[in-house]
């Protein structure tokens, strides 16, 4: 482990930052347009949302290019942005987090998938390190894969950014199966902790995709299948659509009572994922350092 | 000599090399095209359903399994044409407008046409009379519509409504999908049916045309 995560985890559990999309959305974003996008065109309200993460306590936030690889923008006619749409959201998220908290560089899923034969593994290895690189050259400290269902296309990313010379925390969804812990493609969290610790994973974890009363054994099982630190990020519960409208109906002090027993199953980062704002971060940070 | 069998053996597993090998030495040995596919072929892809559906399939294994079914089908599509056989049925599929998310529907259009469906695949990001003129060129054709997001969701109404205004709603099945979709929804804007999953999908449509 080098020395972001080190100095980090000197003073552990430490508390990361919540949903963005939502955040934005609260601020105009329109949905159905590019987030990512808003690096270029509304970069003050996208520091605004990592400004907010940092006042309620984060020590790590992360970056607005979760969509940032040139496929995922392609969808938008702004692949070729795609170097400064993620150099800009380093920058703005670095701006906002000062000698305050830490800046890990946001990577997510390029949308494609490899067994479909969609695109290449070289070309997608090539458009995450393109990604990774211009996130460093924003300032950012560490980097982020987020949201990872296909340990294939996991495996090109943590390749392709630990060629920064960054350390890389490398993330999964389990919400398949019967017990809600494998991946969309069937893997356990001891095949993706393999995998990602292969890969070059310097922290390991999971995002996304259920609760977080599911993660206290995900969590667990990561911690037991790999000698590396535990990134946890839960939604808010379950999504309810109410007219139209995603709802999530669990609380911040509801999120946060679990959060001992995350610590418990040897989570070293933790914060949320969808549906979760600076309130539950606040509410986690709170059963951290009570 | 190969046996028939192992067809069914060959898609189960995804082994879309045995399966084409399998398709041609059975058709050469005279076995009949429709025996290959209903005795074979649809009961693999049915299995193959179900296991995914009890957690003992998942995405990979659907995939490899409708890649061995497509090349089975492909070699044996002109002698069934020739048997007066006719595709199970025809399905017009696509992400709905302000929605580019396609993994999701690229997965249910491999279903369809590993089920025997003729697909007609239109991509993302459709407007509702796109739908309306591929529904238009053959009666009875099915609409699949998918989306990802609650804000782009509503667009499967906008659909249903552009059939309707076209006249053609009463002989149009409209299936819908997507990880916000759920039954309440598809009924609330009176979709003829809904599936939360890609290998439902294949039965979902297989009862509304049969």
């Amino acid at each position: 482990m080098g020395g972001v995560l080190r100095a980090l985890l000197a003073d552990a559990p430490v508390l990361t930052d919540g949903a963005w999309g939502t955040q934005m959305q609260a601020r105009g974003l329109e949905p159905g347009t590019c987030p990512d996008a808003w690096n270029l065109s509304h970069p003050e309200r996208v520091e605004e949302v990592a400004q907010a993460y940092v006042e309620a306590g984060s020590r790590v936030i992360i970056t607005n290019t979760f969509g940032g690889t040139r496929f995922a923008l392609n969808r938008y006619g702004l692949a070729d942005r795609a170097g400064e749409i993620n150099r800009l959201g380093a920058e703005i998220s670095r701006r906002a987090a000062g000698a305050r908290a830490k800046v890990f560089g946001s990577i997510g899923p390029a949308g494609v998938m490899l067994m479909m034969g969609d695109v290449p593994p070289e070309t997608l290895r090539e458009g995450f390190a393109e990604q990774a690189r211009a996130l460093a050259d924003g300032g950012a400290d560490a980097l982020v894969i987020e949201t990872m269902s296909d340990t294939a296309e996991a495996r090109l990313a943590v390749e392709a950014a630990k060629q920064t010379g960054l350390e890389v925390v490398a993330c999964m969804v389990f919400d398949s199966g019967r017990e809600r812990d494998r991946t969309m493609m069937g893997t356990t969290p001891e095949e993706a902790a393999r995998v990602l610790v292969e890969a070059g994973a310097d922290c390991i974890g999971s995002n996304c995709g259920q609760g977080i009363e599911g993660f206290v054994s995900i969590c667990r099982r990561l911690c037991a299948a790999a000698a590396r630190p535990i990134w946890i990020k839960a939604n808010a519960g379950l999504p309810e659509i109410i007219d139209g409208r995603t709802v999530y109906r669990q609380t911040p002090e509801g999120f946060a009572s679990q959060v001992p027993d995350l610590v418990a199953a040897g989570a070293s980062f933790i914060g949320g994922c969808c549906g979760t704002s600076p309130e539950f971060i606040r509410a986690v940070g709170k059963k951290l350092s009570p | 000599m190969s046996d028939p069998a192992q067809l069914y053996e060959a898609i189960l597993t995804g082994n879309a090399a045995l399966a084409e090998e399998v398709t041609k030495a059975a058709l050469e040995a005279g076995v009949a095209p429709t025996d290959l596919l209903g005795k074979q072929m649809i009961p693999a892809m049915d299995e193959v359903g179900k296991r995914f559906e009890c957690n003992e399939y998942f995405v990979p294994e659907l995939l490899i399994a409708a890649r061995a079914m497509k090349v089975a089908l492909q070699i044996l599509t002109p002698r069934l044409a020739e048997a007066g056989a006719k595709a199970a049925g025809r399905v017009v599929i696509g992400t709905v407008q302000g929605d580019l998310h396609d993994i999701g529907k690229n997965l249910v259009a491999s279903m369809l046409e590993g089920g025997g469906f003729q697909v007609v695949d239109l991509g993302v990001d459709v407007p509702p009379q796109r739908f309306v003129e591929v529904a238009q060129e053959k009666e009875g054709t099915i609409v699949a519509l998918s989306a990802l997001l609650t804000t782009t969701m509503t667009q499967m109404k906008a659909v249903i409504a552009a059939l309707e205004t076209a006249g053609i709603r009463g002989n149009t099945k409209v299936i819908i999908g997507g990880a916000p979709i759920t039954q309440q929804y598809a009924d609330e804007i009176g979709a003829d049916g809904y599936s939360d999953n890609a290998s439902a999908a294949v039965s979902l449509a297989r009862n509304l045309v049969g």
